[in-house]
């Protein structure tokens, strides 16, 4: 009977004839189709345009396999360094008030209102060759841009918010009451941390540590600013399909697109798994940007 | 505490992985050839073929590394730091831009090697759509309006400024006047829809993404497109163009550095070698020692008038008067697009 009502209740604040809301879902529908659903198929269909042995030999090439893997291992690196990152900055956030806080905010969100070509330059700008510290790296040998420690920058950069912009209001909202519990009671830092804050964060950390790996992965353009583009030592998944498409080689171009596009469905699939899975837990862990 | 454990070995995995990345490549001689765009089919075979004859020479087996793109951001890269041992550019005010700004190699590098450092030559070409519907044979027919022009953009891409010439060429030899030569350009930019960095972009953007209803290309480019996409498209050749020379350099300060500049310097004489040679005729380069080359490899390139960079008066004037900040092309580009 409430729900009656409030089914009611609904329909008369927002008022449109059945004809309005078939109109409206279809326009999202269509508008999804168009600029999702539709590419993401097209990348399968001409990954396997010329069948599955064709697909297959796409990941034969020794410069294919390479990318992969330096692209896995980019993110192995990026990734969690975001999260000890992300997990130290949105603790200092929520848990404490200090001079200078509100800009440490502000320079969390600068990845996501910054190019990313811009966020490649600025390694450029600061280690290559002519840059600030150009001479004295290489006077001690050490390769920054044009190699892994380069890509591995400019990656961690563009994907830092994610698990930081996660977290920062789930803690928030949890407040330190229970910290100061269990500070009451005796326990130290690490332990207070460890069983306490991390427990209570830990769906919100899983879901920004996925979004943060999704885009590790599929970074471009700050990555092709540092990379030099050296193929089969530089290049990462991304960039690779882009040689492969320039080199009119489009069933390999898709094919290792495909296998990206395959991440991010994985990733989606994750992500509503525990939505559904632990939905009340990480309710509030949904950004409220 | 088992989570700081896990953070620290992922941190030492992760070290370890860079260290042993970076020893693996030094157990090896490995030389970095940084190119331009077009030249990607190219080199594949050439560094195949110098791999198997320095194996036969000397017993060591060595990697090649190739990075492509726009011949100018090719330049930057290395001045940056991208390790190059050699390049082999578009243009040689892209080398001369290494050359100035890194003092990596000598001023006077051009004339290291035959041919102004040119083991190859080519020339600009049109690529119009089959049965050429809008019926494009000269410059002229680029100017008109409502014809849509592709070429990349000459800050970027060497193929581009070469383009540019061969445009600039035609238009003075038409009417001997600078102000109408520049009227000309001003037009055929007009007719530009799409500006890429390099000369690849550019091509996938006439050919895949189907705009413009001729490219303004490489003829090695042109001869590719339509060797990749049969009976699509069709090669106009212009009465004015370009000889374009792309050369090729050692960049000595970094090939001293990894003591590499004996095996380096081999790979750039390779390039002068009959093999090599007939490779880039097969390429659709035009070799400078075609005698190796097969004959129908040869045969095929059209008859050109070509000019060289010298009837433009050398390359350093033609930077300071049309690609230098605020030069002939901004100028058509701000008339243009204001």
């Amino acid at each position: 009977m409430r729900d009656a009502t409030a089914t009611r209740r609904v329909a008369a604040v927002t008022g449109e004839t059945p004809v309005a809301r078939a109109v409206l879902i279809a326009v999202a529908v269509t508008f999804l189709g168009i600029v999702l659903i539709f590419p993401i198929i097209v990348v399968f269909v001409e990954a396997f345009r010329n069948g599955f042995a064709a697909f297959l030999a796409a990941f034969d090439d020794p410069d294919a396999r390479a990318a992969i893997r330096l692209t896995l291992m980019v993110a192995a690196i990026a990734v969690p360094l975001n999260l000890v990152f992300g997990l130290a900055a949105s603790w200092a956030i929520a848990k404490f008030d200090f001079r200078g806080k509100n800009i440490l905010i502000t320079l969390i969100d600068l990845p996501f209102s910054v190019s990313p070509v811009v966020s490649g330059l600025v390694y450029v700008l600061l280690f290559g060759a002519q840059g600030l510290l150009g001479p004295w790296l290489k006077a001690h040998g050490i390769q920054i841009i044009f190699a892994l420690p380069g890509i591995v920058l400019a990656t961690i950069f563009v994907t830092f918010p994610f698990v930081a912009r996660e977290l920062i209001p789930l803690m928030q909202e949890q407040g330190s009451g229970e910290e100061e519990a269990a500070l009451s009671l005796g326990a130290g830092g690490l332990r207070t941390f460890l069983t306490i804050t991390l427990p209570n964060v830990r769906w919100g950390l899983l879901y920004g540590v996925l979004l943060c790996n999704a885009r590790a992965m599929g970074e471009f353009g700050a990555v092709a600013v540092v990379s030099g583009h050296i193929r089969g030592v530089t290049t990462t998944m991304p960039l690779h399909v882009e040689i492969l498409y320039n080199e009119y080689n489009f069933v390999a171009a898709f094919a290792v697109a495909s296998l990206l596009a395959l991440l991010a469905l994985v990733t989606l699939a994750a992500k509503s798994y525990l939505e559904w899975r632990y939905g009340g837990a990480i309710a509030s862990a949904i950004p409220r940007r | 505490m088992p989570i700081r454990t896990k953070a620290l070995a992922v941190l030492f995995a992760a070290l370890a992985a860079m260290l042993s990345l970076a020893s693996a490549a030094r157990a090896q001689t490995v030389l970095l050839n940084v190119s331009y765009d077009p030249t990607r089919e190219l080199y594949r075979d050439i560094n195949q073929a110098f791999i198997a004859d320095w194996k036969a020479k000397t017993g060591e087996t060595i990697t090649l590394r190739m990075s492509h793109g726009g011949s100018g951001a090719q330049a930057r890269s290395v001045i940056d730091g991208l390790d190059a041992a050699v390049v082999t550019l578009a243009l040689a005010p892209d080398i001369d831009a290494i050359a100035n700004a890194t003092k990596k190699l000598p001023a006077d590098w051009q004339t290291r090697l035959p041919n102004n450092s040119c083991p190859y030559t080519s020339t600009i070409v049109f690529v119009v759509r089959k049965g050429n519907p809008k019926t494009i044979h000269d410059w002229d027919d680029l100017v008109k309006p409502g014809i849509q022009v592709v070429t990349p953009n000459p800050k970027t891409s060497g193929g581009a400024r070469w383009n540019y010439l061969a445009a600039w060429g035609y238009a003075q030899a038409q009417s001997k006047d600078d102000a109408k030569a520049r009227d000309f350009i001003a037009a055929l930019f007009k007719n530009v829809p799409v500006l890429d960095t390099g000369a690849r972009g550019a091509t996938n953007t006439f050919a895949q993404r189907g705009i413009g209803d001729a490219l303004i290309a490489w003829e090695n480019e042109a001869f590719l497109l339509l060797k990749e996409f049969p009976d699509k498209f069709e090669i106009v050749v212009p009465s004015v163009t370009v000889r374009a020379e792309p050369p090729v350099a050692l960049v000595d300060g970094n090939v001293d550095a990894a003591s590499t500049r004996k095996v380096a310097q081999a790979y750039l004489d390779f390039l002068y070698s009959p093999a090599a040679q007939a490779i880039m005729a097969k390429h659709f380069y035009r070799s400078f020692k075609p005698e190796g080359a097969a004959k129908e490899d040869i045969e095929r390139f059209p008859k050109v008038n070509a000019l060289g960079i010298d009837a433009f008066g050398g390359w350093s004037a033609v930077q300071a008067t049309h690609f230098a900040d605020g030069g002939v092309f901004d100028q058509v580009m701000k008339a243009a697009h204001p």
